[in-house]
């Protein structure tokens, strides 16, 4: 009997131990990706932001926080964090007003299926592609937006040419890939908020727009929430859009951070000031998104 | 519909419909206005685009554009047409760009679903610390990853190659994991545990009854890893700017650089936005509602 038990346990161990080699094959490939190009480069990353490594030169030394302390004075990277900040706020701003409008649509129409691909396509467009499509279109002489602005009498705007206009256009350009897709995740979660609720709302006599502000909206809010920290996340890194219109210009309107710790690490080989800025920046992504979780109490739902 | 209906239909429009309709058909035209745009300029003749810029057709049709982004036509020919004489031949990119994206997609979405299995089926040491782990891997921002990355990529002598293109999402992404773990798991255990009483082992198993079922997210997530490497720009900028290697994307952002003086081939570049944009519309139209129904599941980045 005991020996019986002792038996199956051993067996059972020895699966056990089957199990994990088994386990080891399975996760092997994808685990050495994750060490590769995900794991070491995020410790590499916090060293060499400590260091004065340089793109082509093998050696480099430690240098405790001095790329820390250049950043402190340096214009440019100060300037790069607040056309940043400004370009985030413009583009979500928009963004999520109209995200919430054509959710809004989305749901009036009953979710129409041809209406919810169509308004994805821009957003599966590449960077490149949408830069290129505006970039015509903004044409100062040849753009059709100042043909129309021209057939409304108003004067032409040099929209991607002078300092004041750039950044605006860029943050409407990338408006228009993104909103529908902030759309579909919004009425996503306007799904989860029970039929029976709008409803209630509708018979105790709300009109459309009370109804929308004082029932939906506070209902979405933990969607909302989290589709504003996924959006606000990925607008902080804008990048591609403004190296193919403007590169960072005229003079440095538009050189966002993304394309400043570019330019440092590939233009002129900082590695390391490069790091220690990309450091900062998920320092800062990862403060956003601790605020604005709490700010807008993502985790608690009123239906509850 | 027919007129009566339509009509009657109309009458019983209540103000907010209205409302409803035009922000409706604002919405259609904001989305497509851009595309048509384009097309209409790819559509047009360079010499006929100043001054037609009112015009919602095109002032001269020709197919030129198309023929110059696809390597169609000659030197000269493309000199003439194209003014500047940039070269907007886009077929190698293109053709680079289906090999990496391919690549990309086939490594991946095969081994993170292999991990993604074992994430969601089998116990193993240290199972949630490493999924852990994974998860907090997504707050990274890629720009921190990829400073180190490229001098990997480098030092192994990548640089200008497929394998460097396609090296840092060629065997897994966390996304992927999370995005098909999900799916496993709500596989019912019973259908594996008779197929174990069978005799069949996880292998087994894995390929003849967990993927078959899962057909349909895998081919999901197979076509978003596509576009987005089809999509992808900042990486293969930098280590692919080879002519033998260089992909869509980077020709494509390029084409300022070629040309520096003067105005450039418009309708040739729009012609090849058109055509950079169109195996992603092919693969909206083939798997449209399945795209849909996962964005909203998961909110994908």
């Amino acid at each position: 009997m005991t020996t019986a038990v002792a038996t199956a346990a051993r067996r059972a161990r020895r699966r056990k131990l089957n199990e994990g080699f088994v386990a080891l094959v399975f996760l092997a490939p994808a685990m050495l990706g994750f060490a590769v190009f995900y794991f070491r480069p995020t410790v590499l990353g916090f060293w060499n932001s400590l260091t004065d490594k340089e793109l082509l030169r093998p050696r480099s030394k430690y240098v405790g926080l001095e790329n820390y302390r250049t950043m402190i004075d340096d214009d440019v990277f100060w300037n790069a964090l607040w056309v940043t900040v400004q370009y985030v706020a413009m583009n979500i701003g928009v963004q999520t007003v109209a995200a919430i409008g054509i959710a809004w649509i989305l749901e009036r129409l009953s979710g129409s299926r041809v209406m919810r691909t169509l308004v994805l396509t821009p957003w599966l467009m590449s960077n490149v592609v949408v830069a290129l499509l505006f970039l015509f279109i903004l044409d100062f002489r040849l753009g059709v937006a100042n043909a129309f602005l021209g057939w409304l009498g108003v004067g032409a705007i040099p929209f991607l040419s002078s300092a004041t206009w750039a950044m605006p256009s860029i943050a409407l350009i990338n408006v228009w890939r993104h909103m529908g897709y902030t759309a579909l995740l919004l009425f996503a979660g306007l799904q989860t908020i029970p039929k029976d609720v709008k409803e209630a709302a509708l018979i105790d006599g709300c009109g459309e727009r009370q109804r929308f502000f004082r029932v939906i909206l506070p209902l979405l809010r933990p969607v909302l929430a989290v589709v504003m920290v996924i959006t606000l996340i990925g607008s902080f890194q804008i990048f591609d859009t403004i190296d193919v219109t403007t590169e960072g210009g005229p003079v440095n309107a538009t050189r966002v951070i993304y394309l400043y710790i570019f330019d440092q690490a590939f233009a002129r080989r900082n590695f390391g000031y490069a790091s220690a800025m990309s450091v900062v920046l998920f320092a800062i992504l990862g403060a956003v998104t601790l605020l604005q979780m709490r700010l807008l109490r993502a985790n608690e739902s009123d239906l509850a | 519909m027919n007129p009566a209906r339509l009509a009657a239909r109309l009458r019983r429009a209540t103000p907010g419909d209205v409302v409803l309709w035009t922000c409706v058909a604002i919405l259609l035209v904001v989305t497509l206005f851009p595309f048509y745009w384009s097309l209409k300029t790819a559509l047009s003749t360079n010499a006929s685009i100043p001054g037609n810029s009112r015009s919602l057709l095109p002032g001269e049709w020709t197919l030129s554009g198309f023929e110059r982004a696809l390597g169609l036509s000659s030197t000269e020919e493309a000199i003439a047409a194209g003014g500047s004489g940039g070269e907007i031949n886009f077929v190698r990119a293109l053709v680079n760009s289906l090999i990496v994206s391919t690549m990309v997609t086939v490594g991946q979405v095969t081994c993170c679903a292999m991990a993604a299995y074992a994430f969601a089926r089998m116990h193993f040491p240290g199972r949630d610390k490493l999924f852990f782990l994974l998860l907090t891997s997504l707050m990274i921002p890629p720009i921190f990853t990829l400073l180190p990355n490229f001098l990997w990529v480098q030092d192994r002598g990548w640089l200008n190659t497929y394998v460097g293109i396609a090296a840092p999402r060629l065997l897994m992404t966390p996304f992927a994991i999370f995005f098909l773990r999900q799916f496993f798991l709500s596989i019912p255990w019973e259908i594996e545990e008779a197929a174990s009483i069978d005799g069949a082992g996880r292998f087994r198993s894995f390929f003849q009854i967990i993927v078959p079922m899962a057909a349909s997210p895998i081919a999901t997530l197979s076509v978003l890893t596509f576009i987005e490497q089809w999509n992808d720009y900042l990486w293969p900028k930098l280590v692919g700017q080879e002519e033998n290697v260089r992909v869509l994307t980077t020709s494509l952002g390029n084409f300022r650089s070629q040309t520096p003086q003067g105005t450039p081939d418009w309708s040739g570049l729009m012609a090849a936005t058109w055509v950079s944009a169109l195996p992603v519309l092919i693969l909206l139209l083939l798997v449209g509602k399945r795209l849909i129904n996962s964005i909203q599941f998961s909110g994908i980045k």
